[in-house]
């Protein structure tokens, strides 16, 4: 077990390389350029030229790769080409409101999800597991900024209850933290919860024509030992990992999200360093975010070993 | 009763408390949201409009520009020019002070001149004409001409980018091309670096030390007085969900209200809406001189005739309340506004184009369009554009990209066959379109000194330069005239109309300023 953790980890060198240089290598094979939108509309050619030759955007790509690289194994990021700021500081501001919205998705994603799946496939072709499917398809059908401006206007505009926008750190209180992240997290929540409701209701319900069930049931067990014990746990496979996938999705794809409730996350960072090329953030960012996928599906693989003994590496 | 000495005491704590929260409560926040995010804190480095804002903030200028169009002394007491219009002299008034403590002298003043000559394209001319600036005394310097140069004053208050901002010597000694990141003004409010999220907030707090003019605030003259003890201005980048904040209480100034949400804003009476820039924006067509067929200044003119300005204003501002057709090079309702060169172009004369067009045998002629597809407004002018263009009979090729590769593009000379180009829209504010030094668009000095899109014309070149070296108004109006008409002859550019953009604040703030940038000073919000 432990060699297969550390070879999964080792594996994950190679991996990041590869995104590394092929991140590097789009970037700067795609138009723009940081100087002239530095330099401004009176820049000269030569003040264009000093600006590259500052920013050291002027020497061969070669180079620029094999000194990012070097900075990157010492822990350093590089600076923003535009703030000057810390790219690891930038990121980590960003960090945490991105976090803490994933993971408050994926609670309660998870909370309402599975019960509602395992519901539909108990009840199933019953009314009861129509509406949960109807529900299903409109959690995937409606775009989340609608969901949000439908949530920002009852919720907000007309009860109060919630703050329209914003994000406050749990540092500042868990409630001013919970009220901010209310909303952004319904909004975002409701294609997981469509997402992982169907995937379970599909896993259940194929456990459910298993012999084991049918012997569990003709030796008595209660309905909710039946659901719980035999077919959830069995189904849980691939649950987990669609819920893995989706932490990994939430983490790398909020940008809406953080856009509409303008919480100051790492999608909307990543979008602003594109659109101005700003190449160390964006660098910065990709190898966050390969970092964290490698690391959502490890815990993916070794989960698996917990809810199915029979699976060993 | 034993447990009296205790009731007191927590009565005591309860009063402290609540007098500590009643203090914070009672501090004065002036939440705004800005039109961008503010990415960098250099204004001579960048000429991001975000960035001369929080110049505006944090540091002070030698002369602003009031709400008339004047140039009026900002920090500097007294100046005069000698006889023979070679020699300025200039005294800095008393109680400036940077805000680490440190009085402002003129050893800080001249490194800050210099470092905006090599950025800046007014700064630029001022250096190329200044012979030298010395320093008399700790607050008085001269700036010494190699030849009279009417434009020094305006220049020296220029009140859009670069903006001639006076940095501290250390500051200003650093490489203009190399961005300062620590920030030491003398402006009216401080720089808050520990609580700048860039993506996010932007925090000041008012500078206790900063000693206003006298004179009643108007535009970026007179006294600066802050009203409010911290401006946060946060950052969200969603339209919608600004507009419901703003409704909400959430935020107090909004300062580019999206186009479509006006409506929706105007039926709520918390807000106030108002146009506070009395110039406004000037939209340009711009056409690369180098190639065909835009290298034929009649096919140039055939769609200065063509363009019809209603139609561009409609689609990108769509309130008649907010825009206006004008049809001069240096905005309307500037002192530089002229009709003179005008044969009736702009009026969407599509029969006059077409028959110079068949004329000149470019009908048919491939156009590469650029649409910046990230700039609404720049987009929908392409796309106006390009259906003109059709209509005119052109082959029109329209190249979606964003507006960072756009920047990059335009700056390339080759052929279009190449990976040239023959057209993009862009926009210029009035602070920088009014003048025929600052306006960009009109300079026509080629390949070597002339804006993207590279008009050649030496006449119109001659005529910037008599009008920036002369000084006496009347004069420079009849130079203005000829340049105008000079213009609609080159066609350097097609302006596609003017239009104001209006900004938005909850009742009971007070004390905006009319001005083409804005200004937080003079603001005052009401108890919460």
């Amino acid at each position: 077990m432990y060699a297969y953790i550390i070879r999964r980890i080792l594996a994950t060198i190679p991996v990041m390389a590869v995104v590394a240089i092929f991140v590097f290598l789009l970037l700067y094979l795609t138009p723009g350029d940081p100087a002239v939108v530095i330099a401004g509309d009176y820049a000269r050619p030569a003040d264009i030229e000093r600006i590259r030759e500052a920013l050291g955007l002027n020497r061969p790509l070669y180079v620029q790769f094999f000194i990012w690289v070097g900075n990157v194994f010492s822990g350093d990021l590089g600076v923003s080409i535009f703030s000057n700021l810390p790219v690891a500081k930038l990121i980590g501001q960003r960090l945490e409101p991105t976090l803490m919205l994933s993971l408050a998705t994926t609670i309660f994603a998870v909370i309402v999800a599975v019960p509602m799946g395992v519901l539909a496939a108990w009840k199933a072709h019953t009314w009861v597991d129509r509406l949960i499917m109807v529900f299903a398809v409109l959690g995937f059908s409606v775009p989340v900024f609608v969901i949000a401006y439908i949530l920002m206007w009852i919720f907000s505009l007309n009860l109060g209850w919630f703050p329209v926008q914003g994000y406050k750190p749990i540092g500042d209180g868990i409630g001013p933290f919970l009220a901010s992240i209310a909303l952004p997290t319904l909004a975002l929540g409701l294609v997981y919860v469509a997402l992982i409701a169907r995937m379970t209701r599909a896993s259940v319900m194929e456990v459910l024509t298993e012999d084991y069930i049918r012997t569990a049931r003709a030796k008595g067990a209660s309905n909710r030992t039946l659901l719980m014990k035999h077919a959830l746990k069995n189904a849980s496979v691939p649950i987990v990992t669609i819920i893995g996938v989706g932490v990994a999705l939430l983490i790398g794809g909020v940008v809406v999200t953080e856009s509409v409730f303008n919480i100051p996350g790492l999608g909307r960072l990543t979008i602003d360093a594109v659109l101005r090329r700003d190449y160390p953030i964006i660098q910065g960012v990709i190898l966050v975010f390969s970092g964290i996928y490698v690391l959502v599906n490890l815990l993916i693989d070794l989960s698996y070993t917990i809810l199915d003994p029979r699976i060993r590496y | 009763m034993r447990f009296l000495p205790t009731l007191a005491k927590g009565i005591g704590i309860a009063a402290i408390a609540a007098a500590m929260l009643s203090a914070a409560s009672a501090e004065k926040v002036l939440r705004v949201v800005p039109h961008a995010d503010l990415k960098n804190v250099d204004p001579i480095w960048t000429t991001a409009y975000i960035t001369r804002n929080h110049g505006y903030m944090v540091y002070d200028t030698l002369f602003g520009v009031n709400e008339q169009g004047e140039v009026q002394p900002q920090m500097i007491d007294t100046y005069s020019l000698s006889d023979d219009k070679l020699t300025w002299t200039f005294t800095l008034r008393d109680g400036l002070k940077w805000h680490d403590g440190d009085p402002v002298t003129t050893a800080d003043i001249i490194p800050s001149i210099e470092r905006w000559g090599k950025r800046d394209g007014a700064g630029q001319k001022l250096m190329d004409l200044t012979a030298e600036m010395k320093a008399v005394d700790a607050k008085t310097f001269t700036l010494t001409l190699k030849e009279p140069y009417g434009f020094v004053l305006d220049s020296l208050g220029k009140i859009s980018s670069n903006t001639p901002f006076m940095m501290k010597k250390k500051y200003a000694e650093v490489d203009a091309f190399t961005q300062v990141t620590e920030i030491v003004g003398s402006g009216p409010f401080k720089f808050v670096q520990d609580e700048w999220v860039p993506g996010s907030k932007v925090v000041y707090v008012k500078n206790e030390d900063y000693v206003p003019r006298s004179e009643p605030a108007s535009g970026a003259a007179g006294g600066k007085v802050v009203k409010v003890d911290r401006v946060e201005w946060v950052y969200i980048p969603d339209p919608a969900t600004t507009m419901n904040a703003l409704q909400n209480g959430e935020v107090d100034y909004w300062e580019t209200p999206a186009p479509d949400m006006l409506p929706l804003m105007r039926t709520n009476d918390n807000l106030v809406i108002k146009v506070i820039d009395p110039l406004g924006t000037q939209g340009w067509l711009r056409m690369n001189h180098l190639h065909a067929p835009f290298d034929n200044p009649k096919v140039r003119k055939a769609i200065l005739m063509a363009v019809q300005q209603e139609t561009y204003l409609q689609a990108i501002v769509g309130d008649p309340a907010f825009y206006r057709t004008c049809k001069a090079y240096y905005m309307c309702g500037s002192p530089n506004e002229t009709t003179a060169g005008d044969m009736g172009y702009l009026e969407g004369n599509m029969d006059a184009a077409k028959k110079i067009l068949e004329e000149e045998g470019v009908v048919g002629h491939k156009i590469v369009l650029m649409q910046p597809t990230d700039i609404p407004l720049l987009s929908s002018a392409s796309l106006v554009t390009a259906q003109m263009l059709r209509d005119l009979g052109f082959d029109v090729e329209m190249q979606a990209m964003d507006w960072s590769t756009l920047t990059s593009r335009r700056a390339e000379k080759k052929a279009i066959a190449d990976g040239g180009w023959n057209v993009f829209h862009t926009y210029a504010t009035g602070a920088d379109a009014q003048t025929p030094v600052t306006n960009i668009g009109t300079s026509a000095g080629g390949v070597e000194r002339a804006w993207f899109g590279w008009p050649t014309d030496a006449k119109v070149e001659q005529l910037r330069d008599d009008w920036a070296k002369e000084g006496d108004l009347a004069k420079r109006s009849k130079i203005t005239d000829a340049l105008q008409a000079r213009l609609f002859e080159v066609v350097p550019f097609v302006n596609y109309g003017q239009w104001y953009q209006p900004v938005a604040w909850r009742k009971g703030l007070t004390g905006v300023l009319l001005a083409p940038v804005p200004f937080f000073w003079n603001i005052e919000v009401p108890d919460k």
